[in-house]
């Protein structure tokens, strides 16, 4: 008797636990069932940040709007709005000319990268094509390129890191590089490079300190403005992709004007990219 | 109604509120007799749930690759424009990284455990001991913080390297993790020799080293040997720190090279993965299982045999 009742009171305990669960999951379906509008994004990996910046800082103004985000990478998010399978399409690179026929890319941020040394370092100012053979292992001590006879040590991101996607098709080493280190976080790299007087390596630029020193890229030095007026190379545009001959909904339309506006300069800083000029 | 009837009542009253009562505890017994069992099945369910998923996920992408190709394929590039999925380098790495790090932990460890159980006094003991439990408490994360501050530079500077951060470092730092598990585990196993062996043998006029090193480790063998299984398992297991002190760059492993562990492959991936790179990344996952499954089955067996 009193093991029956015992495995009754566990089977009671689990069903009311399953309950439980089923009951939140029926709460969020009425949501965006209900009065919510949801925006979906789909695309760039690399744009994760700003665009989790951005939906959160518009999210918390406008609680009736969910915007959703699926990262698939740039090519993928561009046909996903091709096709209508979401709102708005986010690309890491600039539309190529026949995806420009039926779509409209709007520039909302730039990524400017920075290419970090030790401030110890006395180089100071490198070309894209160095900066390339450096990561390549064609040149493999500083001295070859005006600095001490040190060896250089290749500081990189791990292999799904938007940057580093970035700076290698932006140096075009995609796959060529020979990294001593592949760090996690831009913290670690910034850190690694720091406390190495060999180390080079890549970072936002937001996230420069002090203690490392960023090289001139074609005797440019990294700034909001030099990225700004496209003078610093090593960057590329963040882009909001749209269909051009179809209006958005109501909401995303909402939250397309919200992020190309003014007022999401200081959440894209944060985020660690560069708001375009107006 | 009289004094009689009343009192008489009063009993039928108190006895049935006495036999409710102990209904009700009853039934309170039989039902924490279930949460307890409950709570029991739910550790073993978790342990089936993780295995099943480990399995199911994993299993795939090694089918798709080739096992031959996944286990022995000696470079990896998963996000190169002709992928490569091979995992040997990281199942060297995770290999010689724990057996470097026995190699340079045991001997430390045991020795601290001989000085806790025989050579110190009471006094010391304590406090040493306190600080090797208070070693065992310090998170992963900062072992790595501390070793990529610290170690990774001296290691740089010590051997003349460009870079300091390689399998040397990781071993440094998962020799130091270890040493909790194999200090407090073979100082029991040394405590627990009968003194009379020690007597003994300083009876017969051997030195107090001599009797520590013929004597009561060579009785204390098996509980030394489950210490040193547990610190395996330790190290092979440990992400955070290592993946913070040796490079992560997925090269065959030399001791002054970058590498990369099973444990880092898996968590340095995962969070931006997709489509079979994730797969892969489940199937080295299930390897590694399979790696800290077999420690565990000789753990037990060593344990066993040490009850016997």
């Amino acid at each position: 008797m009193k093991k029956i009742i015992g495995i009754i009171s566990a089977a009671a305990l689990i069903t009311a636990m399953a309950a439980g669960c089923g009951g939140a999951g029926s709460d969020t379906a009425k949501t965006s069932g209900g009065k919510t509008a949801s925006v979906s994004t789909d695309g760039s990996t690399s744009m994760e940040k700003v665009i989790g910046y951005l939906s959160e800082s518009y999210m918390a103004d406008n609680s009736g709007t969910k915007v959703t985000y699926n990262p698939t990478g740039s090519g993928a998010g561009i046909q996903a709005v091709s096709e209508g399978r979401c709102d708005i399409g986010l690309s890491s690179r600039d539309l190529k000319e026949e995806e420009a026929a039926k779509l409209k890319g709007t520039v909302v941020a730039i990524d400017g990268i920075a290419v970090i040394v030790n401030p110890e370092n006395p180089v100071s100012d490198l070309t894209i094509e160095q900066i390339g053979s450096i990561y390549t292992g064609e040149i493999t001590n500083w001295s070859q390129i005006g600095g001490n006879d040190v060896p250089i040590v290749l500081i990189g991101r791990e292999a799904a890191s938007g940057t580093r996607d970035g700076f290698e098709s932006i140096t075009k080493t995609e796959d060529k590089c020979k990294y001593n280190q592949e760090l996690t976080s831009t913290g670690d790299v910034v850190q690694t490079v720091s406390s190495n007087p060999g180390a080079i390596g890549y970072a936002s630029l937001a996230s420069v300190k002090d203690n490392v020193k960023a090289v001139e890229v074609e005797g440019v030095k990294p700034t909001t403005e030099t990225i700004q007026s496209g003078e610093y190379k090593i960057q590329r545009d963040f882009v909001f992709v749209t269909k051009k001959d179809e209006q958005l909904s109501e909401a995303a339309q909402a939250f397309f004007e919200y992020a190309t506006s003014e007022k999401a300069d200081s959440v894209i800083e944060k985020a660690g990219a560069v708001p375009v000029k107006r | 109604m009289s004094a009689a009837q009343i009192s008489l009542t009063g009993t039928m009253e108190s006895s049935t509120r006495k036999s409710g009562l102990k209904k009700v505890a009853d039934l309170f017994e039989s039902i924490m007799g279930g949460v307890f069992s409950l709570c029991g099945f739910l550790a073993v369910g978790f342990v089936l749930l993780i295995t099943g998923f480990l399995i199911v996920s994993g299993v795939p992408a090694i089918k798709e690759i080739g096992i031959i190709d996944f286990l022995f394929g000696t470079k990896w590039a998963s996000t190169a424009a002709e992928p490569a999925y091979g995992i040997l380098p990281f199942i060297t790495t995770s290999v010689f990284g724990t057996a470097g790090a026995i190699v340079i932990g045991v001997p430390i460890g045991l020795m601290c455990a001989i000085f806790l159980a025989k050579m110190s006094g009471d006094k010391t003991a304590s406090a040493v001991r306190s600080a090797v439990d208070l070693l065992s408490g310090i998170p992963s994360v900062v072992y790595g913080l501390v070793g990529m501050i610290i170690i990774v530079p001296c290691v740089r500077e010590v051997f003349d390297l460009p870079d300091g951060a390689n399998l040397f470092s990781a071993i440094i730092v998962l020799a130091v993790m270890i040493l909790p598990s194999v200090i407090s585990v073979s100082e029991t196993a040394i405590r627990a020799v009968p003194k009379e062996y020690e007597e003994a043998s300083l009876a017969l006029g051997a030195t107090k080293t001599e009797t520590v090193f013929k004597a009561v480790v060579p009785a204390a063998k098996s509980g030394i040997v489950t210490a040193v299984v547990l610190g395996i398992g330790r190290a092979i297991g440990e992400a955070m720190a290592v993946m913070m002190v040796a490079g992560n760059v997925a090269n065959m492993p030399g001791l002054f090279k970058s590498v990369r562990f099973l444990t880092t492959a898996v968590a340095s991936e995962m969070s931006y993965s997709s489509g079979l790179q994730r797969q892969a990344l489940f199937s080295i996952a299930l390897v590694l299982f399979v790696f800290i499954m077999a420690i565990n089955i000789i753990l037990n067996i060593a344990v066993k045999r040490k009850k016997d």
